[in-house]
């Protein structure tokens, strides 16, 4: 039983970053019909300038308070991934938008591929350590513990969910995002800048990512060139489980997957009498990934739509 | 021949003296590069590797429009379905098939090729069927994720049975022999010496001349057009009366079978096999090769893969020495900044010629006929 809350734990810790993350990739998806496969390496570029900036102030500022230097390298890591994002979004993907479907997937690819060598040419391709800025403070249930950067986790990701669901059905941005998903000529015929809406649409989403790879830099303690990009790619799955284009889908597609990881990865030795270990967790996503495809391709939240090829 | 040299339709002698040309160069080629040393030769040799892949992939992504990111895994297949077949890892490792195979496992290679084709078009299959429905975005991720699910299976599939030797790989391969001339060492003909890697230079030819071939017949036939009916519009094709689903896996199946053939090549080429050769990075330098060369059009594919496996030999060779020169040490590798440039090729080409750099002629207008139609206009 303590291996389960425990694992619940972690599980819902690891799905509340992937919701984060699914969270920019539904709303692209939602309104472009395209797989923003850079998404994944913009939370890596996140992470990264976060640390750096970290690292900077405690070699100037040796006496700051631990969640001060949190902060500053969210806010310095939130405009990098969003001019980064825009950027991808102005360059990359916004002339092929009348292209074929394989065009912008493939310059998707390729520029996922840019970042990760210039994010390995400026912080080199080693593991580097994420210190440790807040204290642990471990909760105790059992055996099962739950650290003081978990909880904020968790409780930082349904804080900014909760804002972004009122943004997305109270505000007038959310409105128009809504009608440009629903239908872009449309929306734009009835007033909505469809090039702004896309373009706060990457913007948000882009932010979401960072602080989702400051979370899982500061959960692991560790960053490097390629962390964001299998979390970005199950965050994908956790998109798709939920029914892509579906905000409140992806909250909770992001979060089954990762209770499923955890919880696999810590039954899977017993299950199966030890044959196989928990590093087959990363399967799961894509396991789940087909399952879904095959028996409800329009996800646990999604509505069956047409398809619109 | 005419279907190889579509310029020289009318003009048989012609078609053959530019094919007679054109061997002459491929045979001549290794002892050419040679003189460079034998890594050119080598790097020649995966160049043909590559076609055969490339063109394996443009059958999925050019010819039917079906993205996949997880080609590379069926070159795994193939690789280490040699290597498994092929060195003394199972019989070391299983007492039973060491008593029934005395000597170890060897096998031909007129078993391997076919066997391994057909094991690489029933992944293909299996790969094809759970995804037929979706839409082709949703393709490339799933495919991206069988991709990933070979390469983490290649990893840990050494415990509780050592199928795969892990991350170690699996070493020891034997070389390929025909009809009892083994590939490894150097054999002479005509007071001529052939080192190693002419001969599996000559046999990679052979295998891409025969995928070439079979690619263009392919696309000329009846299910070419079914694939490319599917690419330009789904519902219209299927409308048509042309059977989608039976047609995407037999892209999906017989894509793979390239894959297969040459991952069992490469596996007897290098006598080694591990899961870093099958990264999601190959598959995206395969998809560069199709990308770049030109998408469904053969000509293109092979100059795509031909310009982008040699590519990094030369960059091997100028990056680095290059910045030795100017900044006095090597500040960017040539790796990684390979796989820059691949990436910002793809978006490049995708933005400004998004056909390719030779791209296939359009639809129904053959360059004869446009001439005509010209003619007919000024007159």
């Amino acid at each position: 039983m303590d291996t389960f809350i425990q694992q619940a734990i972690n599980g819902l810790v690891l799905g509340s970053m992937y919701s984060l993350i699914a969270l920019g990739y539904t709303m692209v998806y939602g309104i472009l019909n395209l797989i923003n496969f850079a998404h994944g390496d913009v939370l890596t570029v996140g992470a990264l300038t976060a640390l750096s900036t970290i690292l900077f102030l405690q070699a100037f500022f040796p006496g700051m308070p631990g969640w001060t230097l949190m902060l500053a390298g969210l806010l310095a890591a939130i405009p990098v991934c969003v001019t980064l994002s825009l950027v991808i979004e102005r360059v990359a993907y916004r002339p092929l938008r009348n292209a074929p479907r394989l065009a912008p997937l493939i310059t998707a690819i390729g520029v996922s591929i840019v970042i990760q060598t210039v994010a390995m040419l400026v912080w080199g391709r080693t593991y580097m350590t994420f210190p440790q800025l807040i204290p642990d403070l471990p909760l105790t249930f059992g055996e099962a513990t739950i650290t003081l950067t978990k909880m904020m986790v968790i409780g930082l990701s349904a804080a900014v969910m909760i804002g972004l669901m009122l943004l997305v059905n109270r505000t007038r941005l959310g409105r128009a995002m809504r009608a440009t998903a629903e239908n872009p000529r449309v929306a734009g015929l009835m007033g909505v800048n469809p090039n702004f809406v896309i373009a706060m649409t990457f913007a948000i989403g882009a932010s979401l990512a960072a602080l989702a790879g400051v979370m899982l830099a500061a959960t692991y303690g560790v960053a490097h060139f390629y962390m964001g990009f299998l979390p970005g790619l199950k965050a994908f799955t956790a998109a798709v489980l939920g029914g892509i284009g579906n905000i409140p889908g992806a909250m909770l597609g992001g979060l089954l997957l990762g209770l499923i990881e955890a919880l696999g990865a810590g039954y899977i030795g017993q299950l199966t009498g030890g044959v196989l270990g928990s590093h087959y967790q990363d399967i799961f996503a894509f396991l789940i990934l087909v399952l879904v495809l095959i028996f409800r391709p329009s996800g646990l939240l999604g509505e069956r739509v047409a398809d619109r090829a | 021949m005419a279907n190889v040299f579509p310029r020289f339709r009318n003009s048989p002698a012609a078609a053959f003296a530019a094919t007679a040309v054109v061997a002459a160069v491929l045979i001549l080629l290794p002892f050419l590069f040679g003189q460079l040393g034998n890594a050119w030769v080598r790097a020649l040799a995966f160049a043909l590797l590559y076609v055969m892949l490339a063109l394996g992939l443009n059958i999925v992504v050019g010819f039917a429009g079906l993205l996949d990111l997880g080609y590379i895994a069926f070159y795994a297949v193939g690789a280490y379905m040699y290597a498994l077949l092929a060195s003394p890892h199972l019989t070391s490792n299983f007492a039973w098939l060491a008593q029934t195979f005395p000597n170890g496992l060897h096998n031909s290679i007129w078993f391997v090729i076919p066997f391994g084709a057909g094991l690489a078009a029933m992944f293909g299959i299996l790969l094809g069927a759970p995804v037929l429905k979706l839409r082709g975005d949703y393709l490339a991720i799933v495919t991206l994720g069988f991709g990933e699910i070979m390469r983490i299976l290649m990893n840990n599939l050494n415990a509780p049975v050592n199928i795969t030797n892990g991350p170690q790989g699996i070493t020891l391969i034997d070389p390929i022999s025909i009809g009892g001339i083994s590939l490894a060492k150097t054999q002479t003909l005509f007071g001529i010496q052939f080192p190693s890697v002419y001969l599996y230079y000559y046999l990679f030819l052979v295998l891409a001349i025969i995928t070439i071939v079979v690619c263009i017949r392919l696309q000329d036939s009846r299910l070419g057009r079914a694939w490319m009916a599917i690419r330009e519009d789904e519902l219209a094709a299927k409308a048509m009366g042309i059977n989608v689903r039976n047609v995407k896996l037999l892209a999906f199946s017989l894509g793979a079978t390239f894959g297969g053939v040459a991952g069992a090549m490469f596996s007897a080429f290098q006598g080694f096999v591990s899961p870093e050769s099958f990264t999601l990075n190959e598959s995206i330098i395969v998809l560069a090769m199709v990308v770049l060369g030109g998408l469904g059009h053969i000509p293109g594919v092979v100059l795509g893969a031909v310009l982008l496996s040699l590519f990094p030999e030369v960059l091997r060779h100028t990056v680095a020495p290059l910045q030795m020169m100017l900044f006095g040490k090597v500040v960017i590798e040539s790796e990684v900044l390979r796989m820059m440039l691949y990436g910002l090729a793809m978006v490049l080409i995708m933005l400004y010629r998004p056909k390719g750099l030779w791209p296939a002629p359009e639809h129904g207008i053959n360059p004869s006929s446009r001439a005509d139609a010209g003619k007919a206009q000024a007159a």
